[in-house]
């Protein structure tokens, strides 16, 4: 169910719109920053506020690979898999993340803590390899990069090692 | 060259440049709507677009103002614009800076093009994971409300505009543009067949032009410096202008370039990638993101302009060039692409669907080791039936690393066939990235 806050953001979403059906990305995608996942409760209120049935509102929500139907860990890593991040390692960082986690693709560390997908191309090609992490990029990653992301994610929650404003090369940024 | 200045990329280049308001307009930001809006007709407008000659940088390099001037004039509206920031083309990562870092600069670009057109109604179609970039975008649009460059009665000049950032949530096809106006309707992503196209029946079935981020980003400096002066930069007459190229790949600076276009592929490698990595050879090179034809070293003195990508039988495209080097399997780059074309295949026409898992089985058995030599005509015949046999343009793309691999290093299958093993045994997946060895 969207939670009280949630409830205050959905007039001003179906108001840009002629048709209501076009809020559909919009509140999955809201659905999922609550919890991390699209339950189908979410989907059958989807479907209410869109005068949809929820069946016309699970079909749309399973062809977008970002909504996750499932709970998961409370940190996804989404490593990027295709040729450009290849080419510099990303099997590699794949590999890190047993090593460190315990985990290969699909799964989740038995402490619910992180779930590690294997994705496409995140538009990071020249700062590979990277991965996402909820909401926050990580590029240019070395094992003692990926090592500090973990340690600052299980102590602290976030890391500062997270790009921000996207700039490559920049040359303010000199390692 | 050496007179060359960068036009979009050239704001961020400052020291300190964060890309707020205050900053663009200091810069000569939002001069082009006052220009414009309420003092030009529209059509005059998309004439000037026409004579500047842009073409779209979103991939099919259509001409811009020729887009727009299919929009039917007499139509009682609502007529829509759409910006297609869903770069999602594997290689290219040019409109995530042109975003994060300068977004009035497009925003400027929505507003004019939506002039020119007659919409009221904008959206930002954004892919669901540049959560950072959205963000950014409604800050900027917030910021533009509040300067009354957006909203009702713009600047005085009784034009109206409402511009909304819509987050996709992870499809690659959700980048063409019939995928993106499906979607954008709360609707699985799937590409129109057309006719009719988009300027005739588009978003809720209403005339809609879709650009690219760096298209419409480029719109404010043709109005301010003119058409001749576009015309007269890249590569005149049919690919003028700078282009944001996204080099990625085993070279020595990877990152955003602006160029004029019309520089050839070794000067990019060499002025601006810094070179092939680690002192090993060039191999292969892709031109224009995921779906363009592998090139070779051969084509190192080919020009970056439209018809000179195309002349060596490969594509502009996005603006993402890959460069690989001595030590990579094609074999096994082709198949690691293919994965990619498997998974976002839409799933709406058989070639492609049915195609995609086809050929990658056989990519797969043939990086094993397995392959078998009536594979390579297999592939062939499969990748002929799926071009050109598909609602949008994905099926070519798809063919396309495996057309262009069989052409250039058939000898690589070879060899893994009669091998019975990939001969690389230095997968490039072993090497270690541009996290340990980009320098300054
Ligand atoms: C499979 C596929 C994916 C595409 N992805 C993108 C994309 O991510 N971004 C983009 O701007 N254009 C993309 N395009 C091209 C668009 O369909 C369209 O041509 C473009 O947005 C038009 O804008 P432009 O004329 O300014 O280039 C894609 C096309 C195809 C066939
Ligand atoms: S290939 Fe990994 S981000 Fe593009």
């Amino acid at each position: 169910m969207f939670s009280a806050e949630a409830k205050k953001k959905i007039p001003e979403i179906l108001k840009r719109y002629p048709i209501k059906a076009s809020a559909m990305l919009p509140l999955l995608n809201l659905a999922q920053e609550e919890e991390g996942w699209v339950s189908e409760e979410h989907m059958c209120e989807i479907a209410k506020l869109l005068d949809l049935t929820p069946p016309k509102v699970y079909e749309v929500a399973t062809f977008y690979t970002m909504l996750n139907l499932k709970p998961i860990g409370k940190f996804h890593l989404q490593v990027c898999k295709s040729l450009m991040c290849a080419l510099v390692g990303s099997d590699t960082l794949i590999q890190w993340v047993d090593q460190e986690l315990g985990i290969t693709p699909g799964e989740t560390t038995e402490d619910g803590m992180f779930t590690l997908s294997a994705v496409e191309c995140l538009a990071s090609c020249g700062t590979g390899p990277m991965m996402q992490m909820n909401d926050d990029y990580f590029e240019r990653l070395t094992l003692e990069r990926f090592r500090t992301v973990i340690a600052d994610l299980r102590s602290t929650g976030e890391c500062e090692l997270a790009t921000g404003p996207f700039r490559w090369p920049d040359p303010e940024v000199t390692t | 060259m050496a007179a060359f200045k960068k036009v979009l990329l050239k704001n961020m280049d400052k020291r300190g440049y964060t890309g707020l308001l205050k900053e663009y307009e200091k810069a000569g930001g939002y001069q082009a709507i006052r220009t414009v809006l309420g003092k030009m007709k529209p059509d005059d407008l998309i004439d000037v677009v026409k004579r500047s000659g842009l073409r779209g940088r979103g991939g099919a390099g259509f001409p811009t103002g020729v887009k727009w001037g299919f929009i039917p004039k007499d139509h009682p509206g609502p007529k829509y614009l759409c910006c297609n920031a869903d770069e999602s083309e594997p290689g290219t990562f040019k409109d995530r800076q042109l975003m994060e870092r300068d977004p009035h600069q497009m925003i400027e670009g929505i507003i004019l093009a939506s002039y020119a057109v007659g919409a009221k109604t904008s959206y930002i179609y954004i892919r669901g994971e540049f959560i950072l970039g959205a963000k950014i975008l409604n800050r900027a649009l917030a910021e533009a409300y509040k300067a009354g460059y957006l909203g009702t009665n713009i600047l005085g000049s009784g034009t109206d505009l409402d511009v909304y950032v819509h987050r996709g949530a992870g499809a690659y096809i959700c980048g063409e543009e019939t995928a993106l106006l499906e979607s954008l309707e709360g609707k699985r992503g799937k590409p129109r067949s057309k006719p009719p196209f988009p300027a005739i029946f588009g978003l809720y079935g209403k005339p809609t032009v879709i650009n690219n981020v760096e298209t419409l980003a480029n719109i404010p400096h043709i109005v301010n410096r003119g058409p001749e002066w576009f015309m007269s930069i890249g590569s005149p007459p049919k690919s003028p202008g700078t282009r944001v190229f996204s080099l990625s790949g085993h070279i020595s600076r990877p990152g955003n370039y602006e160029v004029p276009m019309g520089i050839t592929m070794r000067e990019m490698l060499e002025d601006y990638g810094g070179g092939m990595r680690d002192g090993k050879k060039l191999k292969a090179i892709i031109p224009g993101g995921a779906s363009a034809a592998f090139l070779t070293p051969e084509h190192l003195d080919v020009k970056l302009d439209f018809e000179g990508i195309a002349e060596a039988g490969s594509m502009l495209g996005s603006g993402a060039i890959t460069f690989m080097n001595e030590d990579t399997c094609m074999v096994w780059a082709a198949e690691r692409l293919l994965e990619f074309f498997h998974h976002e295949s839409c799933g709406k026409c058989t070639p492609c669907r049915e195609g995609s898992m086809w050929l990658l089985q056989i990519m797969h058995r043939m990086e094993a080791g397995q392959g078998r030599h009536e594979d390579l005509d297999l592939l062939l015949r499969l990748c002929g039936n799926i071009a050109g046999q598909t609602v949008c343009a994905f099926g070519d793309a798809e063919v396309a690393p495996i057309t262009s691999t069989l052409k250039h290093f058939r000898h690589e299958y070879e060899a893994h066939i009669q091998e019975g093993c990939c001969p690389f045994r230095g997968k490039p997946s072993e090497l270690v990235g541009t996290g340990t060895s980009h320098q300054h």
